[in-house]
């Protein structure tokens, strides 16, 4: 680097451009929290699909599957799989309760979480909830996910 | 060894690497389910295997980190560290908090985990990388205060220089950003929102001021360049880091139900990213080809410049790769991610904590660089685990493309499990370097108890 660009100006540089693009981000994020309520489905957001949330966050379906593109790879995205599963909740709870508990041999296969009809009912209620999320060009791209 | 108590860093450092072994055998065994699906089922589901497997990754990091600040800052500041006994104490409680949340990731099912933790009264479990159970997050908050206390003390009440003090600032927004680990609405739109805000701020923005201070450090030790012309490109690079990757995080906000001005910003700000990546490349390069000597620790000198290159590729290339909005809508949640990001976290963050320990250990065991023999065995683990690590990358990367034109492009878009049938072979070829990882790190432990000629015991003067 050339002398005229002294030590002092990209000191300058990163603290001003550091403090100033951070207020930016947080600029935005106020921006963004106070408009998400058109996109974000909250009207759906009952007492049932939070405590399907808190199902799919104590038993890490986070570990295997995306949500919205999200998380692993390993299992079929799940934020479009009420569409994709027919727009029935009962296929979604059917699904999961006939995961055989000893997998299927030499397949991938989701564990049996011996969940009770409450809890299945409430898991597919947060998923469909997560379904009626207004994501930018109605992503994922197919219903394939 | 300047100060009697850089000499902490060594016990980290062991840890550091002795988790690292096991987040590759978990590495491993998912890499297998990926294409022998009930392999260690119901046992140890694929899950769980990651879960230990990330897990591994960033506590071994965070080892490195505190070991390379426990090593660097003394130095640096002049002066012994603030409270060793402190250091000492406080690995071993990060230790056993580590090794207890693996184990209960393994010995019982996560709802168990979550139960036996008390999850229901502060819920913070079961979000990607953060499934740590909350008692656990409290204890890395602790330890990570007592850390960056002792380290911030010696700092301050010491001689400050930029390199100190870049870390310090990369620290504490460590500290200061993962305590939004704790915050987990029940709106996901929310949640996810600002679930990044540990995730992208971390390892998009305060580590790589982390990264760039330990690069610059090695450097300065390596080289003999003039301390002005290192602290310059240190500064203009984090400075790059900041302006990219603040509103960067904005490629994580284009299909999660945030509003669409996220696609311009997002697409334009992370486009910008591979920027300071490629300033490190640059100032690895122009730094090491303006040496004033040549050390006698050459594995440290590779290590550096591999950080700088392969940092770039990784996060910097692969990242730039699949930012673009109208990009991502194809590849968002596929084998392109993973891809990037098993590149971006060896180039960037494993290798720069591999370059600290490089350059560290033989002082830290009474040498100035390590034996001959020991070096080129180091210098193969090197190769190996790197060159291993750019084929995972690239069969990854081809999976990826496939995954996406069969199951989000073409005419008639295929289900999820049809298309992981189809691209079997790139898992199995990918399975297959990540073996070839296995040996290269079990080489590059085995470096540091191999015997052999001494090196020359005062660096020559380059000509």
């Amino acid at each position: 680097m050339r002398e005229t660009f002294t030590k002092g100006m990209a000191r300058n540089i990163y603290y001003g451009g550091g403090v100033f693009f951070f207020l930016v981000l947080i600029g935005l994020t106020v921006d963004t929290v106070s408009g998400i309520s058109k996109t974000d489905n909250r009207e759906n957001l009952t007492e049932q699909v939070i405590a399907g949330k808190y199902l799919w966050e104590t038993n890490d379906c986070i570990g295997c599957h995306s949500l919205l593109g999200e998380g692993a790879y390993f299992a079929p995205e799940l934020g479009n799989v009420y569409t994709r599963f027919g727009k029935s909740t009962e296929a979604i709870k059917g699904f999961i309760k006939s995961r055989p508990k000893n997998g299927i041999p030499g397949r991938r296969s989701m564990p049996q979480f011996n969940f009770t009809d409450e809890e299945l009912e409430q898991i597919a209620q947060f998923l469909k909830y997560t379904d009626g999320i207004k994501t930018a060009r109605d992503w994922p791209p197919n219903v394939q996910g | 060894m300047k100060y009697e108590s850089q000499g902490i860093a060594k016990m980290y450092f062991i840890a550091a690497i002795g988790l690292f072994v096991g987040q590759i055998l978990f590495g491993v065994t998912m890499g297998l389910q990926y294409v022998w699906g009930d392999f260690l089922f119901p046992a140890i589901p694929f899950n769980v295997a990651r879960m230990v497997h990330t897990n591994l990754l960033i506590v071994w990091l965070l080892f490195g980190f505190m070991g390379s600040a426990y090593f660097l800052v003394p130095e640096e500041s002049e002066r012994e560290l603030y409270a060793p006994w402190l250091a000492k104490i406080m690995f071993w409680i990060f230790l056993v908090a580590g090794a207890l949340t693996i184990l209960g990731y393994l010995l019982v099912p996560y709802a168990t985990l979550a139960e036996m933790t008390m999850n229901n009264l502060l819920p913070t479990m079961g979000r990607e990388f953060l499934e740590q159970p909350t008692i656990t997050k409290i204890g890395i908050v602790i330890v990570a205060l007592a850390f960056l206390f002792n380290i911030g003390m010696t700092i301050l009440t010491g001689k400050k220089t930029v390199i100190t003090l870049v870390l310090l600032t990369g620290l504490a927004g460590l500290a200061v950003f993962f305590l939004f680990s704790f915050y987990v609405p029940d709106n996901l739109v929310l949640d996810k929102y600002f679930w990044w805000f540990v995730v992208h701020l971390w390892v998009e923005g305060v580590w790589e001021l982390i990264l760039a201070s330990f690069l610059a450090y090695v450097l300065i030790k390596v080289t003999g360049v003039d301390r002005e012309v290192i602290e310059k490109w240190l500064y203009i690079i984090i400075a790059m880091a900041l302006i990219s990757g603040l509103v960067g995080t904005g490629h994580h906000f284009f299909w999660i139900g945030t509003p669409d001005y996220w696609q311009w910003l997002g697409s334009i700000f992370s486009a910008l990213e591979p920027i300071p990546f490629f300033m490190m490349t640059l100032f690895a390069f122009n730094v090491v080809n303006k040496r004033r000597r040549d050390h006698a620790n050459k594995a440290a000198v590779l290590w550096a410049l591999g950080t700088a290159v392969m940092a770039f590729l990784g996060a910097g290339v692969w990242g730039f790769l699949h930012t673009l909005a109208p990009v991502n809508y194809y590849t968002h949640g596929t084998q392109i991610t993973a891809a990037h990001g098993h590149m971006a976290f060896y180039g960037a963050y494993v290798m720069v904590v591999l370059t600290m320990i490089s350059y560290s250990m033989p002082i830290m065991r009474g040498q100035k660089a390590a034996n001959v023999k020991a070096q080129a065995l180091e210098m193969w683990s090197f190769w190996l685990m790197t060159v291993s690590m750019v084929f995972i990358t690239l069969f990854l990367t081809g999976a990826g493309i496939l995954q996406v034109y069969l199951q989000r492009y073409s005419e008639a878009p295929l289900p999820f499990m049809v298309v992981q049938d189809k691209i079997a072979i790139f898992y199995w070829l990918r399975e297959l370097a990540g073996l070839v990882f296995l040996i290269g790190l079990l080489l590059y432990i085995y470096s540091f108890f191999a015997k052999g000629k001494e090196v020359g015991n005062i660096e020559a003067i380059a000509s």
